[in-house]
Order: structure tokens, then C-alpha cells, then sequence
């Protein structure tokens, strides 16, 4: 058997743009060369013709629920849907069981991931038990590789902490990421208050819940100079203070999820837990802004917040079921049939966070997917090429057993990355 | 119609059916013995998760006076309270082999799950601050008594709109019968949006009491005033509650419901609620027969989905003690 791999006829698109090259994948996996022309010799050929060759895709924003919360995700199943969506580098959640906030906690993820199919990164929590009162150790997480610290599935309520949390990060070269939701305005909404919420008679909260913290740490960052990154943007109000903030210098890049450029929240005229997600699904305005944002480079990265549960959870009645929507397996498929972004800047969107990006999250990207050599390579058809083109329903598609979970990515069939 | 979740499942043709039927059932319950057999045989569930007197014993009376079996399932004593899953417990009263199930739960949104877990008729007695569409029919039931028709009638909702399954199930079913409804509350006590709610507002009982043809009074819980919605009690008494001098004002032809239980002294004075315009004991005796039409309408047609009055309750009826 050949030992190499030589890709031939594919489109290549990477951070150095887009040309027809051929692409020779080593033994190991990685690739050793991307040329015109390379010779065959010894290579176990596979014709690309009409697809496209990328770098692996990378998700900031996965809740792999290990330590904790195993019935519903491992690192090593959330790992799979990671390769099965084209994704090669995934960024864990703190809020586990215990949540990730020391190095022996950090240590437990990271060897769980060693022989995971993509590289398993984890982000640390800001605080103690994220319980939003005392500043978990991030220089000792950091020294394991932590990049990315966030309290994620909460905000970081107190300002002072907020404050002095970024202060006490920024010599660390890390990226403080917030779940921006302020507690006063959002407690017992379980949906965006709104048209939808009034009519349903489930409580709401309104965008303003995310706004204003939004708007709080972007006075913060501009104050302390801190990294800051906004996690799962989903109002039109906070995408226009991003957008403002940045024009204006100020040190930060933000997230959309797959869900809040897809979905709206007339999706809960269903009652179906499956569409409760936090932040929760806006309006067609909030959604068109989400897009607005992607395109013109305020939002920077595609994340997924891909948020497994059990069954059982997403049964319970809307009001008392937890949040989160699946998504590494079909967030490309989504991203190219729904957004309208040419292919070089959606892909830096979802894997290299070239810029516009400022810093932040590039440097982390640049970290976390050493881009060469690429560690693996993901190839997309163009668009027409899609079988069954994606509806945003399939994003949403619960899997009831970790054991079960392959059979519902209708994306995965798109792009044969992993068996390459 | 398969279950009753929403106001919105029962057009204006079906609701004129509806009310034909709960007259005939009204005359049924005036029997000295109160029972027909429509329903022998068939089991009807009442599953209440959450509190409830008067619509849990208004259901049960209607389905026995429909001798229908009755199954109580208690959630307090019940294996709820070890953790047991909405769906695993439909699935085990299911298993039992039933008919209907009415569901009560604090959350919305409840009761059209279920449906989707049974092949039982569901209805629909109440889910969080959704919908509560019976108490909508015998409202609008009642209304239709005493004005012969709700087309044209003026309606002023006074209280926690935003809270109130009942304001929701009854601004649907009064608009659709031609009511004019109006919602009278503090922005606080509000829906947050009223897009697409064909109502009018108003945030003064006194702009609109004298202009009206039924003041409906919403139940004002305690807890509100913990959420900051309302200052204290007395000051919503003193904006909001029908109070003596308030009902002065009224039509002499207007009337006042209340969905019970009354907070007396709050949203209706205790004077206020023994006026013979007050038709609160008629709201609950008409509750047992729309009830009675709704379950005879979703178990007991057999073949015809709509039968007529005459065909829908017998009237030879062996268990009628006419002597």
C-alpha cells in the first residue's frame, strides 16, 4: 500500500487564498506539500476534481459534557462529530461536572482527547465553580495550554470581578470570552421575550439581557486593555456595539453560532425544547444582523455551541429543560447553504479567523491549528454539489445514545475529510 | 378535532355547536339525577400537576355525569415526586387503556407535548400562562346566555394579562366570536408584546369601566408584587380592583366574570362579588356542562363528529329517576 496520500484537482482555499493545487498527505496524516503538479510516484491517488481542499475547520465553542455529564456526551463521541463535520481542532466548555477551572480538571480533558480523531483543547472557567465570586487559577491552567477562559453557560455577573479578571489576564496571553446575559434581565426567561413569548405564554428575556453586558465589558476591555471575546452573539444591538467598539479600537472579536443565523424564535410555537438554546433564537432582524455581521467581519467565527443533552432532558417541558442545540456535524453544510460569503472568507470564518480579525481569537486559532503543516484537511464540494441540501431542522437533530449518534449528520456525507 | 389544546382549535361554527351542546348538557345536570350514559365505558384520565380545585372537580363531575371511569392521578402521592418523566408516566396510564386525558401543568406548552406521546384525546386544563381553553368556552358560554351573542360585545380584561392563561384562551375565542376585547393593566402586568392580539389597551379601569358590557377580573397573585410587577396589593386595588364606586359606574346591563378563586378585597370588592350582575356561580355551573361537551364531543360521537342535539344526548336514559 502506498504510504502517502496525493490529492489531485482540488480547489485549494487556505489563509494564502485560493488556486488549484494538488495536495500530498502523508503518512501520519499531516500535510507535507501543497503544489501544482506534484508527482504521483508512490502515492495512492484520489481524484478532487471539483471539490474543495482546506484546512481542518476549528470550533471555538463545544460543550463536551466529560467530566460529569457522560449520558449525554464524551470527549471522545463529541470528538467524532467533530471529524464527521469537517472539524480538525475543537475548543471545550467549562461547565462540567466539575467545571474546568484548576489543572487537575484541565489535565482530565486534555488526556481524554489525546486519542480523540480531532485535537481536544479546553477552555478554563474565569471563576471558581464559574460561581461568579472568586477568580479561578488561570496562570496555572495557562501553563497547561488554556487559551481561551470563560464561564460559559453564565456571564461573569459582578463588573468588579469582570474587571479585575481581565486586568489579571492580560499578562497571561490569554482571551477572556464572555456568555454575555445579564442575570437581573434574563433570570426565568426561557426564550427571547418578544411577539413569540407573549403569544406562547412562556417567559422571556429580552435582548437587552445581552446587550448590556456586551456593552459593560466592552467598556472593561477598552479600560483594561484585555483580550476579550464575545461567545455566541444573537442581537442585532450587540453585533452594532461589537462593530462599533472595533472600529473604535478596541481589542475584541465575537462568535455567532449556526442556530442564531438560521433560526428564529417562532421555532417555539412547537414547544419543542430542542429549540431552546441560550442566548436564546431572535427575530428575522436579529438573525439578518447575525448575517449582516458575518459578512462585513464584525462577528469573526462561526462557532456551533454544539450542547448535547440526554433524551430525557430535551422531553421536559420547555420551561424546565436545559438549553443547547447539536451542531459540529452539519455547521459547514449550514454555513455554505445559508450564508451568502464568498467561500475564502467563510472558511476563514470557521477555521483560520484570518482577518479582518484583529488578534484575539486568530492568535488562539493560530495556536490551537498550527496551519503548517495543516494536521488534517477538509475538502467541501461546491455548493451545487449538495445530495440533500441541509434544512436548519437538522441542525437540531437530537441523538438519543452517545452509541447512536452517527446517523443524523446529513452533512458528514459531503466531505470525506476523515477517511482521507 | 382530536384533542382540545388551544382556544384557537375550536372555529366559530364548532363553538356554536359546542354551546347547543352544553345547553343540553345544562338541562342534564338540573336532572335530579344528574348521569347519562354517553360515555360508559370509556376512561377518562385527569392528570394535575399543578393545584386546582374548582377545574379538576369540574372536569371529573362532567365526565362522571357522562359515566364515564374516572382516573385520578394525584401528582402528589404520585411517582412524579421519585422522578418519573411526563412522557414515561403518559406512557404508563396509557398502557392502562384510555380514552382522554386532561392535563393540567405550570408550563406552557405541556399539554401539546403530550399529545404527541398519546393516541388519547388531550385537553388542554390549564398550561402555565399559555392557555386555559375551557374556562374560554365557558366564559364565552356564559356571555352567549345572557346576551345572546358575543358579536359586538365590549369586554375590558382587567389584571395580569401577561401571567393569565385565561386572558389568552379568551381574548382568541371572545375576538372570533365577534367580541371587542379590551386589556386593562399596568405595562408591568402586560404581555411584553401585543403584536398580532387583536385587542385594545388600556392602563385605567376608570377610562373604561363605564364603557363596557363585561368587566372580566383577573385573579391578582401575591407573588407579583416579589417580581416588582406591582407595589403592593393595595395599590393594584386601589388602580385596578372593581370596587363599589368602579361598579357604580358600570352598564346597568353589564356584567362582571371572574375565573375563581376570587381574591376578595383585591381585584373585586366582597359587596362587588354578591351583585346579581356578578355571574360568577353561573361561570361554574356552566364549566360542568361545556365540559360535558367537550368530552362528549372528543369520546362520544362515535361515527358523526358532530351530532346533533338530539342524537348527542339521550334522553330515554334508564338511570333518569323520572318518577
Amino acid at each position: 500500500m502506498a504510504d502517502t496520500v496525493l490529492i489531485r484537482g482540488a480547489t485549494v482555499v487556505d489563509q494564502s487564498g485560493s488556486r488549484r493545487a494538488d495536495v500530498r498527505v502523508g503518512a501520519d496524516g499531516t500535510i507535507v506539500e501543497v503544489g501544482a503538479d506534484l508527482d504521483p510516484t508512490g502515492a495512492e491517488v484520489v481524484d478532487a476534481s471539483g471539490a474543495v481542499v482546506a484546512p481542518g475547520l476549528v470550533d471555538v465553542h463545544v460543550h463536551l459534557r466529560q467530566p460529569g455529564k457522560e449520558e449525554a456526551e464524551t470527549v471522545e463521541t463529541g470528538a467524532r462529530c467533530a471529524a464527521l463535520g469537517g472539524y480538525t481542532a475543537i475548543v471545550a466548555m467549562p461547565n462540567t461536572t466539575p467545571a474546568i477551572d484548576c489543572a487537575a480538571v484541565v489535565r482530565e480533558v486534555l488526556e481524554l482527547g489525546r486519542t480523540a480523531p480531532c485535537d481536544v483543547h479546553t477552555s478554563g472557567a474565569v471563576t471558581v465553580g464559574r460561581g461568579g465570586e472568586q477568580l479561578a487559577p488561570m496562570a496555572e491552567m495557562a501553563a497547561l495550554g488554556v487559551r481561551l477562559f470563560t464561564d460559559d453557560g453564565a456571564g461573569v455577573q459582578d463588573a468588579g470581578l469582570m474587571r479585575r479578571a481581565m486586568q489579571y489576564a492580560s499578562d497571561l496571553g490569554v482571551t477572556l470570552a464572555q456568555h454575555c446575559e445579564v442575570d437581573e434581565l434574563a433570570a426565568g426567561g426561557h426564550m427571547h421575550e418578544g411577539e413569540w413569548s407573549s403569544r406562547l405564554g412562556i417567559p422571556g428575556q429580552p435582548a437587552e439581557a445581552e446587550e448590556l453586558m456586551v456593552a459593560r465589558d466592552l467598556m472593561l476591555a477598552r479600560m483594561t486593555g484585555a483580550r476579550v471575546h464575545f461567545q455566541h452573539l444573537s442581537t442585532a444591538g450587540s453585533v452594532e456595539l461589537v462593530r462599533a467598539a472595533r472600529a473604535s479600537g478596541v481589542q475584541v472579536t465575537a462568535e455567532a453560532t449556526t442556530h442564531h443565523f438560521t433560526l428564529t424564535h417562532a421555532e417555539c410555537a412547537s414547544y419543542s425544547p430542542l429549540f431552546k438554546v441560550a442566548p436564546p433564537l431572535r427575530t428575522d432582524a436579529d438573525v439578518a444582523a447575525v448575517r449582516a455581521g458575518l459578512a462585513d467581519g464584525s462577528i469573526n467565527a462561526i462557532a456551533t455551541d454544539h450542547a448535547p443533552h440526554t433524551q430525557e432532558d430535551k422531553e421536559r417541558p420547555f420551561e424546565q429543560a436545559p438549553p443547547g442545540m447539536l451542531g459540529l456535524e452539519t455547521a459547514l453544510a449550514l454555513a455554505l447553504t445559508e450564508l451568502d460569503m464568498p467561500l475564502e472568507q467563510l472558511l476563514a470564518a470557521t477555521s483560520w479567523f484570518r482577518p479582518p480579525s484583529p488578534a484575539s481569537v486568530t492568535s488562539m486559532a493560530a495556536r490551537l491549528h498550527p496551519v503548517s503543516p495543516p494536521t488534517c484537511a477538509c475538502s467541501t464540494p461546491p455548493r451545487r454539489g449538495w445530495s440533500t441540501p441541509p434544512t436548519p431542522q437538522v441542525a437540531v437533530a437530537i441523538r438519543p445514545t452517545p452509541g447512536a449518534r452517527f446517523g443524523a449528520g446529513c452533512a458528514t456525507r459531503c466531505w470525506p475529510a476523515s477517511s482521507w | 378535532m382530536t384533542g382540545l389544546l388551544s382556544a384557537a382549535d375550536l372555529d366559530p361554527d364548532m363553538l356554536a355547536e359546542m354551546f347547543r351542546l352544553s345547553e343540553s348538557f345544562l338541562e342534564v345536570s338540573s336532572r335530579r339525577i344528574p348521569k347519562v350514559p354517553a360515555l360508559r365505558g370509556r376512561t377518562v384520565v385527569s392528570l394535575f400537576y399543578e393545584d386546582s380545585t374548582r377545574t379538576r372537580l369540574s372536569f371529573e363531575t362532567a365526565a362522571k355525569r357522562l359515566s364515564a371511569d374516572v382516573m385520578t392521578f394525584s401528582v402528589g402521592t404520585s411517582s412524579v415526586n421519585k422522578g418519573e418523566s411526563v412522557r414515561d408516566t403518559i406512557e404508563t396510564i396509557e398502557a392502562m387503556g384510555i380514552d382522554a386525558i386532561v392535563v393540567r401543568h405550570g408550563c406552557a406548552g405541556v399539554p401539546a407535548q403530550v399529545a404527541q406521546w398519546t393516541d388519547a384525546a388531550v385537553v388542554n386544563a390549564g398550561d402555565g400562562a399559555h392557555e386555559h381553553p375551557t374556562q374560554a368556552l365557558l366564559d364565552c358560554f356564559t356571555l352567549q346566555q345572557r346576551f345572546g351573542s358575543l358579536d359586538g360585545l365590549r369586554i375590558a380584561i382587567v389584571g395580569d394579562i401577561r401571567h393569565s392563561r385565561v386572558a389568552r384562551s379568551d381574548v382568541a375565542m371572545m375576538s372570533a366570536l365577534g367580541a371587542s376585547v379590551t386589556l386593562v393593566a399596568p405595562a408591568t402586568l402586560m404581555p411584553p408584546s401585543l403584536e398580532g392580539w387583536p385587542v385594545a389597551t388600556s392602563s385605567s379601569l376608570d377610562d373604561v369601566a363605564g364603557d363596557v358590557d363585561v368587566v372580566y377580573l383577573l385573579r391578582m397573585q401575591t407573588e407579583r408584587m416579589g417580581q416588582h410587577l406591582m407595589p403592593s396589593m393595595r395599590e393594584y386595588t386601589a388602580r385596578f380592583g372593581l370596587t363599589a364606586r368602579r361598579a357604580a359606574r358600570m352598564n346597568p346591563d353589564a356584567v362582571i366574570l371572574h375565573p375563581g378563586p376570587m381574591n376578595r378585597g383585591v381585584e373585586i370588592s366582597g359587596e362587588v362579588a354578591e351583585l346579581p350582575n356578578a355571574l360568577v356561580v353561573d361561570q361554574v355551573r356552566n364549566g360542568v356542562a361545556v365540559r360535558m361537551a367537550v368530552l362528549w364531543w372528543l369520546l362520544g360521537s362515535g361515527t358523526e363528529l358532530v351530532p346533533s342535539v338530539d342524537s348527542a344526548v339521550p334522553t330515554a336514559d334508564v338511570e333518569d329517576d323520572r318518577g
